[in-house]
């Protein structure tokens, strides 16, 4: 594991805000995997874009150490400055160069590129991206989407050993996000560059991560694989709590355009949207659409029963609500309830329970 | 053929020596200018507002005060004259570098402003964005901010050319009216009119007229194009 290429980062900052009184506080030490997508997950104010910019050089930190596969970017006197960092980086809004086409600005990153990139890459990503058919144009003759598509293939081709993206698909509108979305997953698949992704979309994040570091207030709540930490229950996500289940579809019921999806433990019916059999996907569960009984109800309208056994109860005396965790074989689903139904159902770790879940959302 | 006949020997001279003079002056206020546009546009030194405010001190003052301190500090008993003079370059009131230098002073704000904004209408993004594509410092000056702020460069450099043509007050104090040396067109035009030659005043400030009106046209059609206001109100040229 040592010899895995790593990043590694430790940061410490504090600024003064502008307006409010108190500081903001960022200080985090932590290590990533140098490979797949790794997600920084955080809502607005916490961080999570500072850090992408201190590891970028973009920002200067009081005190920092930042290892990038055991290249030294930031420590003690050491600071390499932007232009001398190895990364590739997809700003919030797209930010071309408006006095340069669209060629123009891909050639700006072709002619620094670390290393050349060959004319088959280039081909694959231009078509991968749908580039063609924009190459003569200027930037103010492009719509945020196409701009953003430019931008992450200038991105690639500077040929980076990691690729920053700040919420690149915040400043788009829903179509154009979805259309971004699709992009992004096939080049994930075929770009073998590592990837750190800032979002404040679970949604996102559970389409694209391997990898997740929650950031709350500037420190780093929790981390790990994508599926671990959003079945754990101190991973504070509001209402976007939920765990992701990865699966394939085994089987269909046309009559009711339903699939049958297979994961770790057990199986979900979901509608059919078009999925060829054995297509791997992620489905996410949140913790509201769940429900628990304490014996199989056939008569419920809810497709989805499942067999779980209760892993830990988490609630509050102040709040109405709480959250169980439950397995399901081996994998992990968490239930909101509230605190009244758990007393009444005598629910306790270890309990044998059924779990209804009332819909899914498909992610991948 | 109206300006053969109508213009004389001395009246081209004055000419000649102002537009040599003009461009000089703006060749190199745009390289001193641009280094202070930028400092100003990127630092946050508690200086910046002590420099800006030093920078756009001549928009303000008579040129007859700036001449006079300059004539005094050139002068052979001056800081700048006795430093001219260590360097076997004698003194600088009344010869053609003097007034450059003079010059130079007096058009500063009109050169640092307009690059200035549209420095700081291109903003710190495309620069960062340059850094991530690895561009350093001055990859990123040439390849991104100079043609990104090009409509400030060229606004600049009218301006600045524009109002070294039109100065008076600063020409007078440290440059006299030498011919050939220091004698340009609006010290002309006033011989003219001291020695009742109204016709021959007429002629050459006509010309004036014309020429400012054609650069000024030139300017906002500039301007225009560029679809963005680069120009401060201070743009607007004061004659001294």
């Amino acid at each position: 594991m040592a010899n895995q290429p790593q990043l590694s980062a430790k940061f410490s900052l504090t600024r003064k805000q502008k307006s409010q009184n108190h500081c903001f506080e960022l200080a985090v030490d932590f290590s990533i995997p140098f490979r797949g997508v790794t997600a920084i997950f955080g809502h607005s104010g916490s961080g999570k874009t500072t850090l992408l910019r201190l590891i970028a050089g973009l920002e200067k930190c009081q005190q920092g150490q930042l290892i990038v596969d055991q290249h030294i970017w930031q420590q003690a006197e050491v600071f390499l400055p932007t232009h001398q960092r190895t990364v590739g980086y997809v700003f919030q809004e797209p930010s071309l160069f408006d006095h340069l086409t669209v060629t123009k600005n891909l050639q700006y990153a072709l002619k620094r590129a670390d290393s050349p990139v060959t004319k088959t890459h280039y081909n694959e990503v231009i078509q991968l991206l749908a580039l063609d058919t924009l190459l003569t144009r200027y930037p103010t003759q492009l719509s945020g989407g196409e701009k953003q598509r430019v931008a992450i293939a200038r991105a690639i081709f500077i040929q980076p050993t990691v690729l920053l993206m700040d919420e690149p698909l915040a400043s788009l509108d829903g179509k154009h996000k979805a259309e971004i979305l699709a992009y992004l997953e096939s080049l994930t698949a075929i770009v073998n560059i590592p990837i750190i992704y800032v979002s404040h979309s679970v949604d996102e994040i559970m389409r694209l991560a391997d990898h997740v570091l929650v950031l709350e207030a500037g420190k780093i709540s929790a981390q790990g694989n994508v599926f671990d930490v959003f079945s754990r229950l101190d991973t504070r996500l509001g209402q976007d709590k939920g765990v992701v289940l990865s699966g394939k579809i085994v089987a269909f019921e046309p009559q009711w355009r339903l699939a049958k999806f297979e994961f770790s433990g057990g199986h979900l019916w979901l509608a059919d949207h078009d999925f060829n059999l054995n297509q791997e996907i992620r489905v996410q569960v949140k913790a509201s659409d769940i429900s628990v009984t304490n014996t199989c109800l056939d008569d419920s309208s809810v497709l989805n029963r499942l067999a779980a056994k209760v892993v830990a109860i988490s609630e509050q005396a102040e709040h109405a609500m709480a959250l169980v965790q439950l397995s399901v074989g081996d994998s992990q689903f968490i239930a909101q309830l509230t605190r009244k139904s758990i007393a009444s159902l005598a629910l306790s770790p270890d309990n044998e329970v059924w779990l209804q879940v009332k819909s899914t959302a498909i992610v991948r | 053929m109206l300006t053969t006949t109508l213009l004389s020997a001395e009246d081209f001279a004055a000419i000649w020596l102002t537009i040599k003079l003009a461009t000089t002056v703006t060749v190199l206020l745009l390289l001193v200018g641009t280094p202070i546009a930028w400092w100003l546009t990127h630092t946050n030194s508690r200086l910046k507002a002590f420099v800006n405010a030093l920078v756009t001190l001549p928009l303000v003052l008579p040129p007859t005060v700036i001449g006079f301190y300059l004539l005094i500090t050139m002068g052979p008993d001056g800081f700048i004259g006795q430093f001219t003079q260590m360097l076997g370059l004698g003194i600088l009131p009344f010869t053609f570098w003097g007034l450059v230098i003079a010059s130079m002073i007096y058009s500063l704000p009109f050169v640092v402003q307009p690059i200035q904004n549209a420095m700081q209408a291109v903003g710190k993004r495309p620069l960062e964005v340059a850094a991530t594509l690895r561009a350093g410092p001055i990859e990123q000056f040439f390849t991104v901010v100079l043609p990104l702020a090009k409509p400030g460069f060229i606004s600049a450099a009218v301006l600045g050319f524009a109002h070294t043509v039109g100065e008076f007050g600063v020409v007078l104090m440290i440059g006299g009216n030498i011919p050939d040396e220091t004698k340009v067109i609006s010290v002309q035009i006033y011989d003219h009119v001291e020695a009742l030659q109204y016709s021959q005043a007429h002629t050459l400030s006509l010309t004036m007229v014309l020429f400012s009106f054609a650069v000024l046209l030139l300017l906002h059609s500039v301007q225009r194009r560029s679809s963005s206001s680069l120009f401060s109100a201070k743009g607007q040229s004061s004659n001294g």
